[in-house]
């Protein structure tokens, strides 16, 4: 099993949620998160002053998945998040040693699907 | 004229013939007469434009927390909610008396007429104020300004001061300093007597506020983290969409507080009032915009709403003397220079979160200022003379009463207190409860 965490940009979220849908990959979570990278940032301007902001708002996605499933989560958001642009985001692939379903108790493959 | 005295009237005179306890009142005394009629108008009218000023506060409420930050909100809306209660009490308790302590002072600096509310015989008749209003309404429509010039100093002092000490500053600022300042011209004080003019308050209510703003930024100093080093960060506040609602209510509001400031419904007087404070108040805001976004080379929305209120506060003291054009020229220089004046006071590291310094004080010193450049037969240097007064008078006490308040029970929150927010260290409270993960 693996657990998939992509950061990508927010303006793409309803794009890549439709395109793992129709990949057969309909279980995910979605966050809030700010972080800073490549971009370095921008500056915005209030009341007659420049501020930096370097910590940029992004979405952080996590999708955990049976070791079959990995590659077409990987492609699927590559395809739908890949602009070409610094700031396309970045995505993490972590082993993922345990996983149960609380309502049944239900451990590994099975609870993962 | 004539045809709405002669339609009300007939509207009272139908109305007593409908309603059968006014037609028994009508009956025992004399028939009401035209004049009733305009007095009813005319004390309506006082009473609307009273409620419109009450509004205000709403406005400046709103406009206040939305350019500040979001863990300072309940602080915020704690503070403006006490002024007005604050205000309207000590107004009954001294303020009223301070200001209008009638004609045997008429011509002095200070007066009394005895503490609490004592209508005179005469009060609630045509002979109290030539038909314009009650005594009643008379004290409520100025205890409505009373309170506004205490909440400009709020707005100023934002996101740092200690609670009970902006409480105590208000009160007494509120209850002897503004009273004082407008028993100078509104009470037949001095200034009235030298012919300064000053129609609705852009020296008596804002410029007087305004020095309370200055006083309480200089002796509080800036908001943590606004200028490090040799930079000016700016501190973006939480909410644009609650500040421009202020800035509505505000503009809504201030038909109230320049209308009203006619004391009857003259329709004459009241349109043209309405119509160049309304101009003023849209130059201001176009003005104010194109600076924003010649200066900052991007429209800031924070300056043009800033705009509308430069204009406003600009248009107070001559709402009534000038014509819709001069309006405009009022309005359009007002808006040039609250922006002017905002990015003035950053660069000399006074922070105003909200900019009343700039909107209040300033512009309401070129709008006194202006009466005397406009209005006809007003004299420049009597307008001089009521600037340079209020400023001596005001700045002075505000400035002894925060040093006051510093050395004793502290002016300032503890920097934790601060990091934290007002909310959670003065109230314990939050502003968006399960709202927000992140409130920096």
């Amino acid at each position: 099993m693996k657990l998939i965490i992509a950061y990508i940009q927010q303006e793409r979220l309803d794009h890549v949620v439709e395109s793992l849908t129709k990949a057969d990959l309909h279980r995910l979570s979605v966050t809030h998160a700010l972080g800073c990278g490549a971009q370095l940032g921008h500056s915005e301007t209030y009341r007659g002053a420049r501020k930096r902001v370097n910590l940029l708002k992004k979405i952080r996605l996590e999708i955990a998945v049976n070791d079959d499933f990995e590659q077409r989560a990987v492609e699927t958001i590559i395809g739908a998040c890949r602009t070409g642009k610094i700031g396309d985001g970045k995505i993490f692939v972590l082993e993922l040693p345990r996983c149960i379903r609380i309502r049944t108790g239900e451990e590994g493959a099975e609870a993962i699907g | 004229m004539k045809n709405v005295a002669w339609l009300l009237g007939a509207a009272v005179v139908a109305l007593s013939w409908a309603v059968p306890d006014l037609a028994m009142a009508a009956e025992g005394e004399a028939a009401p007469t035209a004049a009733d009629a305009l007095f009813v108008a005319n004390n309506v009218w006082m009473l609307l434009a009273t409620f419109l000023v009450f509004i205000m506060h709403l406005g400046f409420s709103t406009l206040e927390i939305g350019l500040t930050r979001s863990k300072n909100t309940v602080n915020i809306l704690f503070k403006n909610l006490l002024i007005v209660a604050i205000g309207l009490l000590t107004y009954a308790l001294i303020g009223f008396a301070l200001m209008y302590p009638g004609e045997s002072f008429a011509g002095g600096y200070f007066g009394f007429a005895g503490m609490g509310l004592r209508p005179p015989a005469n009060g609630m008749t045509i002979e109290y104020a030539s038909g314009g209003y009650t005594y009643w309404t008379d004290f409520l429509f100025q205890g409505m300004f009373a309170a506004t010039a205490a909440t400009i100093v709020s707005g100023a002092v934002a996101e740092r001061i200690k609670l009970s000490s902006f409480l105590v500053f208000s009160a007494i600022f509120v209850s002897m300093v503004y009273p004082v300042v407008g028993m100078w011209k509104w009470g037949g004080g001095w200034l009235e007597a030298r012919g300064f003019h000053d129609f609705a308050g852009s020296t008596l209510v804002h410029s007087v506020g305004g020095w309370g703003a200055l006083a309480g930024i200089i002796v509080l100093g800036p908001r943590m983290g606004r200028y490090v080093d040799e930079t000016i960060r700016p501190i973006p506040g939480h909410s644009m969409p609650m500040a421009t609602v202020g800035v509505f209510l505000l503009w809504f509001g201030w038909y109230g507080f320049n209308g009203g400031s006619v004391l009857s419904a003259s329709p004459a007087d009241i349109s043209l009032v309405c119509v160049t404070t309304s101009l003023a108040a849209a130059a201001g805001v176009v003005t104010a915009a194109g600076t924003s976004w010649f200066v900052q080379k991007q429209p800031d929305l924070s300056m043009a709403l800033n705009g509308a209120l430069a204009g406003l506060v600009g248009i107070t003291a001559g709402a009534d003397v000038v014509t819709p054009t001069e309006a405009i020229v009022i309005g359009a220089i007002a808006g040039v220079v609250v922006v002017c004046s905002v990015i003035g006071l950053d660069k000399a590291r006074l922070d105003d979160p909200v900019g009343a310094v700039s909107v209040h004080l300033v512009c309401g010193i070129w709008g006194t200022l202006a009466v005397g450049l406009f209005g006809e037969g007003k004299d420049f240097m009597e307008q001089l003379v009521g600037v340079g007064a209020t400023a001596l008078f005001c700045f002075p006490i505000a400035y002894g009463l925060m040093r006051g308040l510093s050395a004793t029970i502290g002016l300032r929150v503890s920097e934790e207190e601060e990091r934290q927010g007002l909310d959670q260290g003065e109230h314990g409270m939050e502003s968006y409860a399960g709202f927000q993960i992140i409130n920096p």
